[in-house]
C-alpha cells in the first residue's frame, strides 16, 4: 500500500470511534507539524499523551535546582526546555536573570569540562529525559568516575516510558491503541511492549517521525484493531531494533537503578524512575524522593490533559490564562508539551 | 518581571517588550510603523530637492566571534545593510559602536575589523563614525551599527503593502546561519556555513528589472514564520505558504531534525523575502536567481483575501503556523 492509499483508507474510516495515544512529544509536534489529524477520519481521535519529560517534571525538582543555583559555589546547567517551568520561586529562566548561577547546555558532557577548569565549584545537571538521554547522563557519571572528578552532581529526573504506558493501561481503558515512542524505543527495542499488546489486549506500533512513517502507523493500529488482532509492530526498523541498543541499556543497568517517580499529573509511579546507583551515590545531588508538586490553580486541567482525558483547549485557562508567554502548567511550557503544541497551532 | 533571553528571540516576547516598554514611551508616527528601518522625510532647501532616507541601527552579540561563513564584523554590516535595503533604500554610511571586554585578543580585533571594512567595501557603505568602549568580562566584544540610506524617488516598499494575489519570493535555503552557530556552540562538525551576507545583489536586480516590489523583509532572528506573520498582520491579507517549496539544505534540515528545531523559526542572515505582483512573479524569480546570493530561490506561496498565515504540508493537509513563542532551543529528548 503506498502512501495516497493509506491516506485515503484513513480519511474514509468510518468504523467505531478510536481513540489512540501518541505517548511522545515530538510525535504530538509532528502530528501538528504535518497536519495528521487534517488527513484522517475524525472518527480517529488522536490524543497527546505523558511523553514529553518536560511537562512531567514535578514543582518539587524545579524548586530543587534552583535551590542549587543560587547557592554560593554551585552552577547549573540544564537542557533550554527546562529553563520557562514554572517553579514555586520562579522558573530557571526567571532565576537566572536575578542572577543565580545557570548555564544552557548543549550536552551533559560539558559538565566535565567545566569540573575540571573549575575543581572549586560544584556543577549540578538537571538531568531530566526518558531512556532516550538517560544514557548520555550515565556516561557522564562513568567518565566523572573514572578522571576521579569529584565536582559533578546529577539531579535527576530521569524517567522511563514503559511503567507509564503501562500505568496508562491499567488507568485510562478507553484509549484504543498506542503509537509507541520512536526514540524511545530506539534504546530499549520493540520487544518491551510484546507484554503490554499480551496483558491488555491493545495494538502496539512503534512510529518513527516522518508523516508517512506516523500514518502508516496509525494504519497498522486501525487495520490490527479492524481484525481483532493485538500485537507489537515495528514501522521504524531503520532505526528501531526488537532487542533495542545493548550498549545504552548496558550503561543505564550499570549507573543507574529503577525507583518510583513522580509525574506531574499521574503521580507517584512505581519503578519509573531512574537513580544513581550506591557505587555512584557521590555524585547524586538529592534527587529521590521529589515528589510535591505545586498547588496550581483549580482550574488547570494539566493532569487530564496529559493522561489524554481532554484536549488542551477543553481547558478553561487555555488561551487567555495560560499560554506560552504566562505559561502555568509545563505542558504549556515545553516545545513538545501538548498544551503549548495545540496553542502554536492555533487548534 | 526580570529581562529573560526569550526577550532577545525576535519572537512574541521581543515584540510584547517592544510595546510595553519601548514603544509606549517612543512612540511616534515613524518609529509605530515598525519596519526593518525607519523611512524620514528631508525637506527641500537651499536649492536641495526634497527626499526620503532610509535609517537603521542594530546590535551585535553573537558568541563565537568567527565561524563558518563569517564573524561579527562581517555580519554587523551586513545586518544593518540588509534592513536598509529592505525599505527600498541605496545603502550609504554606517556608524559602529564598539563594547570591548578586557581580555579581548587585538589580533582577533584586527580580523574582525578587516572583515567588517571589506564587506562595507562589498555592500557600497562608507564607516563614518564610531565610538569604542571597554567593559570587564571575558574577551567578548558586542558592535553596534547604524546605517543610513537614501530611497530613491520611484520605490515604495513597505510591509503593509501587500494585496490579495501577490507572491511570495524566499531568496534560498532557511536556517544556515542558525544550524552553523548552534553547530559551532555545540562542538558539531558539519559542512553547514552561514549564508551571512548582504542583500545589495537580489534587490538591485528586482528593481533593476522593474519589478513592482510591495514587501521585502530579511528572514533573521524569529524566523520565516514570524516575519510572514507580521506582514499578514501589517497588510491585513492571508498568506498561504506551500511546504514542499521552502528551501532548506538537506544537511540542515537533518541538524534541524535532531534538534527539534524548525527551519520555519530558525535565524538567517543572507535571507530575504520579496513580495511580487503575481503578474511579475516569473520574471522577479528569475531576477533574483540569476544573483549571487538568491541562487536558491523560490516562490514559497502567496497573499490572499482574509487573515492569518497558513501552510500546506507536503501530504495535502492545511495548517496554521505562528510567530516564534520562546527562544527556539534545542529540545533534551
Amino acid at each position: 500500500m503506498n502512501i495516497s492509499e493509506i491516506i485515503e483508507y484513513l480519511k474514509n474510516y468510518d468504523g467505531r470511534e478510536l481513540k489512540l495515544m501518541e505517548v511522545c512529544g515530538t510525535h504530538t509536534a509532528a502530528i501538528f507539524k504535518n497536519g495528521i489529524r487534517d488527513l484522517i477520519s475524525p472518527r480517529i481521535k488522536l490524543i497527546s499523551g505523558p511523553g514529553c519529560p518536560v511537562c512531567v517534571t514535578p514543582t518539587a525538582y524545579i524548586d530543587k535546582c534552583v535551590e542549587y543555583a543560587h547557592k554560593p559555589g554551585h552552577e547549573l546547567l540544564t537542557f533550554g526546555d527546562m529553563m520557562k517551568v514554572p517553579g514555586t520561586g520562579g522558573s530557571l529562566s526567571e532565576n537566572k536573570a536575578g542572577g543565580a548561577a545557570i548555564t544552557v547546555m548543549y550536552s551533559p558532557f560539558e559538565a566535565i569540562e567545566k569540573a575540571k577548569a573549575e575543581p572549586d565549584r560544584i556543577f549540578v545537571i538537571a538531568a531530566v529525559g526518558f531512556e532516550t538521554t538517560a544514557p548520555a547522563y550515565g556516561l557522564v557519571i562513568e567518565e566523572a568516575a573514572r578522571q576521579g572528578i569529584e565536582n559533578i552532581r546529577l539531579v535527576t529526573a530521569l524517567k522511563t516510558a514503559i511503567p507509564a504506558i503501562k500505568w496508562i493501561c491499567e488507568n485510562q481503558e478507553d484509549i484504543d491503541g498506542f503509537i509507541c515512542p520512536g526514540h524511545v524505543s530506539v534504546i530499549t527495542g520493540s520487544h518491551v511492549y510484546d507484554s503490554l499488546a499480551a496483558q491488555f489486549g491493545k495494538p502496539f506500533v512503534v512510529a518513527g517521525f516522518e508523516a508517512e512513517h506516523i500514518l502508516a502507523t496509525i494504519y497498522r493500529i486501525v487495520r490490527q484493531i479492524e481484525a481483532g488482532e493485538a500485537g507489537t509492530e515495528n514501522m521504524y526498523r531503520n532505526a528501531v531494533k526488537d532487542d533495542g541498543n545493548p550498549n545504552a541499556l548496558a550503561v543505564l543497568d550499570k549507573v543507574f537503578e529503577a525507583g518510583p517517580a513522580m509525574w506531574r499529573g499521574l503521580g507517584v509511579i512505581e519503578n519509573s524512575g531512574l537513580y544513581l546507583r550506591e557505587e555512584y551515590s557521590v555524585y547524586d545531588g538529592g534527587s529521590r524522593e521529589l515528589y510535591e508538586d505545586m498547588e496550581l490553580p483549580k482550574e488547570c486541567c494539566c493532569g487530564a490533559v496529559i493522561v489524554g482525558k481532554i484536549n488542551p483547549d477543553q481547558c478553561p485557562m487555555f488561551g487567555e490564562k495560560c499560554n506560552p508567554m504566562n505559561p502555568f502548567g509545563p505542558c504549556m511550557v515545553s516545545s513538545e508539551g501538548s498544551c503549548g503544541i495545540w496553542y502554536r497551532n492555533k487548534f | 518581571m526580570k529581562i529573560t533571553m526569550a526577550h532577545g528571540s525576535g519572537g512574541k516576547s521581543s515584540a510584547q517588550l517592544m510595546s510595553d516598554i519601548f514603544g509606549r514611551h517612543f512612540t511616534n508616527s515613524v518609529l509605530d510603523k515598525m519596519e526593518d528601518a525607519a523611512v524620514l522625510e528631508i525637506p527641500a532647501g537651499n536649492e536641495g530637492q526634497a527626499g526620503r532616507i532610509a535609517c537603521s541601527t542594530d546590535s551585535f552579540v553573537v558568541t563565537p566571534l568567527e565561524f563558518k561563513g563569517g564573524d561579527i564584523g562581517k555580519l554587523c554590516v551586513c545586518g544593518t545593510v540588509n534592513d536598509l535595503l529592505m525599505m527600498g533604500a541605496v545603502p550609504k554610511y554606517l556608524t559602529c559602536g564598539f563594547i570591548l571586554e578586557e581580555g579581548l585578543d587585538t589580533e582577533l580585533l584586527d580580523r574582525v575589523v578587516e572583515s567588517m571594512a571589506a564587506q562595507a567595501k562589498d555592500a557600497g557603505v562608507i564607516i563614518v563614525a564610531g565610538d569604542t568602549k571597554v567593559v570587564e568580562g571575558n574577551g567578548g566584544m558586542y558592535i553596534n551599527t547604524t546605517g543610513i540610506g537614501i530611497i530613491p524617488e520611484d520605490r515604495d516598499v513597505s510591509s503593509s503593502n501587500c494585496r490579495p494575489g501577490d507572491v511570495i519570493i524566499c531568496s534560498g535555503n532557511l536556517g544556515d546561519h542558525h544550524a552553523c552557530i548552534l553547530s559551532h556552540r555545540m562542538e558539531i562538525e558539519n559542512n553547514i556555513k552561514s549564508d551571512c551576507a548582504a542583500l545589495n545583489d537580489i534587490v538591485d536586480g528586482l528593481f533593476a528589472k522593474a519589478i513592482d516590489v510591495r514587501t521585502m523583509r530579511d528572514v533573521t532572528r524569529g524566523g520565516l514564520g514570524t516575519v510572514l506573520n507580521e506582514i499578514a498582520e501589517s497588510s491585513k491579507c492571508r498568506i498561504e505558504l506551500d511546504e514542499d517549496s521552502i528551501p532548506v539544505n538537506p544537511e540542515v534540515r537533518g541538524f534541524a531534525d535532531i534538534l527539534g528545531l524548525d527551519p520555519l523559526y530558525m535565524g538567517n542572515e543572507g535571507k530575504m523575502i520579496a513580495v511580487v505582483p503575481e503578474e511579475q512573479a516569473e520574471e522577479a524569480l528569475e531576477a533574483v536567481r540569476a544573483t549571487v546570493h538568491g541562487a536558491d530561490a523560490a516562490v514559497i506561496g502567496k497573499v490572499t483575501e482574509g487573515t492569518g498565515t497558513y501552510i500546506r504540508t507536503r501530504l495535502g493537509a492545511t495548517r496554521r503556523f505562528d510567530v516564534l513563542y520562546g527562544e527556539g532551543l534545542p529540545r533534551i529528548c
